[in-house]
């Protein structure tokens, strides 16, 4: 349960204990004392004797708040069992009926839950009849509509998944489905809901009583002692203090607790919770920062010793090139290599809590020196999803505009002809009416021309391009590479273009770096990739299969996997799957000298 | 051709008003590899799905029983249980007849036909790359006895070097087993490697039809021509 270890969730587990433990031994410990009927010591306030005073019985308030635990626990778990017993059913129902029935089924659910649930609580409440057993049921089936439909969007999400797909391919019936797939696979944000929702049974059950509709006399909860005590709110408050601080721990605990459980159950295992204590190693890892040594004066883009670091993991680490002004540079990779982060880095947009360090200089200038609207004209990013950088709601022309006037200055309407300029410049075909458009009314290579634009606003000095085309089909990828090169040799803007397809970054790059691990491991021209001295790049070259492959043969493959960036072995990462390997390859690094790192290079 | 193992007719999907295939017919014989390539919206995947029973269809489709067409998708994490071990999973296709242990067995020797130890039974789809997981999704469907593999864009979500091995196990398994596949794919150099003859798609239809000599070689529809002169090349 490491990542249960916040603040609120252990607040809430211990509420929740405390709770817990007096609803087990209150009533043992203070049951007979809390009945116990004392004619001359009727509504006294605080004495040492009745520390929040008595009733109109003259029995002790604490003891009666104490004892009253387990009742109020226990009527908020019939009503929770009651929800449960109702909700979950029918939510399950729509994914295992028929179409039609499960149509009519999510109805229902929809209607119940535009019904006010005051209105259901009081409805359900009066058939059940009067007193604890009719708050119970008005309270459990007000909240099953809500659990329903929660449980309607969890099982639907399973349900059209991929996996389901395949055990109905292979035969498997509806309710197979639902007990082996679906009800396995939302056990856990069920559970959690449920554990909130026995803090709201609580507090709702405690407000019935408080009313006079729930717990009647001789049996008592805390809502019913609050309802006794209440008129005498402003003579003896202390009276009142104890059930409704009573209230107020069960349930915020239970509410805490679900809804830390369900936080925690809903972020994915991720590198973030790795142990802090191997950061100093992989720290000592890196090679001695490189001093204020001053870059290629005339390079657009020096990147130097950058690595990033996410806890333990290192998934860059410590690779240094440069881009020239008007040079097309490519990045080549596997999933995994760092080629995306080296590119947020290079923008400053490594999420939290990922550590940069290292150097990178735009246009001669640290990245950290230059302010937000510099970085903003000066740099256009563009990413495999145009839609995470389009506004939905907001027309094209209007978010590119807003870039001209927050960053340089210019009027709304110089701004606007700006935008349609620059859509006219990235081949839209109608850039004044494609202007007013909303960005959902575009097509994906329409989208990511758009993003360019936008990158055009300013006079940017670097395109980078992160996976531009991996979302878009072949024709569209083709013509988005070319507006990419036109618009290098256009505006003298120098390119970065990061992807994991060889053949595409040949096609539009001068130069290739080949990332491995987290390093680069060669650096060539990329007419020479056939001819490439690494032997990974020559794997690589070698499994991808292009026109004019052998048929007649097996595909080259690469044995093994590359290693995660946690656990990146001391030699050179390559080696454990390397067919030239040599006993100095798993200790020692090679570093990188004319554009390759390599202790057994390939013969050009 | 060898002998037809299935014959398509008049194959249309629909979903609502949209019509996501338009009237396709082809054949796909015995131990044959049918490659369908096209873009995203030309209906490819819907033919997949039409022919595995998960989309409405109409139209004849003959030759093959139920559950004689087996789907592997896109995604192998999407298309595994996360919440099932490995060998469950496998499992999930075989026969009610053959018992606990005869399941066991059987899985395991599935595991062993694409190329995965035993051991791999009793581990989680988490613990495995991706390249693992689409073997032990290709192990699932072969569970079924299939005659004829639908592969919709199968090595899309891989690397380029764990793509080659997964090329290289189907054509390995279509030797082995006389498997039938169709084989589904945006990627032309892919489809050309792996398959005997090639379907072109776009907007629901099939615009050309031939061997990978005569579709890749001498492309007759201008469509093809526009793929083929897309696709990017290694300098």
């Amino acid at each position: 349960m490491n990542r249960m270890r916040s603040p609120s969730a252990l607040a809430g587990l211990l509420l929740v204990l405390v709770t817990l433990v007096f609803a087990v031994i209150g009533p043992w410990l203070w049951g007979e004392e809390a009945a116990r009927f004392d004619p001359l010591h009727i509504l006294e306030g605080h004495s040492p004797e009745h520390l929040l005073g008595t009733d109109d019985g003259g029995r002790d308030l604490l003891a009666r708040t104490l004892a009253a635990t387990r009742q109020s626990v226990w009527l908020a778990v019939l009503a929770t069992l009651i929800t449960t017993a109702l909700g979950i059913p029918l939510g399950a129902l729509p994914s295992v009926l028929g179409p039609r029935t499960a149509r009519f089924a999510s109805g229902l659910i929809d209607s119940l839950v535009a019904f006010p649930v005051l209105l259901l609580a009081m409805f359900a409440a009066l058939i059940a009849g009067t007193g604890a057993r009719g708050a119970v049921v008005g309270i459990g089936v007000a909240a099953a509509p809500g659990l329903a439909r929660l449980t309607r969007t969890l099982a639907g999400t399973v349900a059209s998944s991929d996996y389901v797909a395949a055990a109905r391919v292979l035969g498997a019936s509806r309710a197979a489905v639902l007990v082996r797939h679906i009800l396995p696979n939302i056990a856990e944000p069920l559970i959690l809901t449920v554990t909130a929702n026995l803090g709201y049974a609580l507090l709702g059950l405690a407000t019935l009583s408080l009313l006079g509709l729930g717990v009647q006399p001789p049996d008592y909860d805390w809502g019913r002692l609050l309802h006794d005590t209440l008129p005498r709110v402003y003579v003896d408050p202390e009276a009142v203090a104890g059930p409704a601080l009573a209230v107020a721990v069960a349930g915020i605990g239970f509410t805490l607790l679900g809804e830390s459980l369900a936080r925690a159950a809903a972020r994915e295992p991720s590198a973030t919770s790795a142990p802090s204590a191997s950061r100093g190693e992989s720290r000592t890892e890196l090679p001695p920062e490189c001093g204020p040594l001053p870059g290629t004066p005339e390079a657009v883009l020096e990147v130097r010793d950058l690595s990033v670091s996410f806890g333990g993991a290192t998934p860059v680490r410590g690779i240094s090139f440069s881009v020239a002004p008007g040079e097309t540079v490519g990045i080549v990779g596997e999933s995994g290599s760092g080629k995306s982060l080296t590119a947020l880095a290079i923008g400053g947009l490594v999420p939290r809590p990922g550590e940069v360090s290292g150097r990178v200089l735009l246009g001669g200038r640290p990245l950290e020196e230059l302010s937000r609207r510099e970085l903003g004209t000066r740099l256009a990013m563009v990413f495999q999803d145009p839609m995470a950088a389009l506004n939905p709601a907001l027309r094209v022309g209007s978010q590119l505009a807003e870039v001209a006037t927050a960053h340089l200055g210019a009027s709304r309407g110089q701004a606007w002809r700006r935008a349609v300029d620059r859509l006219g410049r990235v081949r839209l075909p109608d850039p004044a009416g494609d202007a007013r458009r909303h960005p959902h009314e575009f097509s994906g290579g329409m989208r990511q021309r758009a993003v360019i634009a936008m990158g055009l606003m300013g006079e940017p000095e670097l395109v980078v391009a992160d996976e531009p085309t991996t979302a878009l089909d072949v024709t569209v990828q083709k013509r988005v590479l070319e507006l990419l090169a036109e618009v290098n040799e256009t505006t003298g803007a120098a390119g970065l273009l990061i992807s994991h397809d060889l053949a595409v970054v040949s096609r539009y790059c001068r130069r290739v770096l080949v990332m491995y691990a987290g390093r680069i491991v060669e650096e060539l021209p990329s007419e020479r990739l056939r001819h490439a001295r690494h032997p990974y790049t020559r794997a690589l070259v070698a499994s991808s299969p292009d026109l004019s492959t052998d048929r007649s043969l097996p595909l080259a493959t690469i044995p093994g996997l590359q290693p995660t960036p946690d656990e990146v072995p001391g030699g050179c990462a390559f080696a454990p799957r390397c067919g030239r390997v040599l006993e100095r390859c798993r200790t020692d690094r090679p570093e990188p000298e004319d554009g390759l790192a390599c202790w057994n290079p390939e013969d050009a | 051709m060898t002998k037809r193992l299935l014959e398509v007719r008049g194959l249309h999907v629909r979903y609502g008003r949209f019509p996501a295939v338009q009237d396709v017919s082809f054949e796909i014989g015995e131990g044959e590899i049918l490659g369908l390539v096209g873009e995203s919206g030309s209906g490819k995947s819907s033919v997949a799905r039409a022919l595995t029973g998960l989309a409405p269809r109409t139209g004849t489709v003959s030759g093959l029983g139920p559950r004689e067409a087996q789907l592997v998708f896109q995604d192998p994490y999407a298309s595994l249980d996360p919440r099932m071990t490995v060998g469950r999973s496998v499992a999930e296709g075989l026969p009610r007849g053959l018992g606990r242990a005869g399941r066991r067995e059987e899985a395991a020797r599935l595991l062993e036909l694409v190329r995965l130890g035993r051991e791999t039974a009793g581990r989680y789809p988490r613990q495995l790359s991706g390249g693992q997981r689409q073997r032990v999704a290709i192990a699932r469907a072969l569970g079924a006895g299939p005659r004829l593999l639908v592969a919709d864009e199968v090595t899309s979500a891989l690397d380029v070097s764990v793509q080659g091995a997964i090329l290289n196990l189907i054509r390995e398994l279509r030797a082995e087993l006389g498997l039938s596949v169709l084989f589904i794919s945006h990627d032309l150099a892919v489809v050309r490697y792996v398959c005997d003859r090639i379907a072109v798609m776009r907007e629901g239809r099939i615009v050309e039809c031939g061997t990978v000599g005569q579709v890749i070689e001498q492309p007759s529809h201008e469509y093809t021509k526009a793929l083929l002169e897309a696709v990017p090349r290694l300098q």
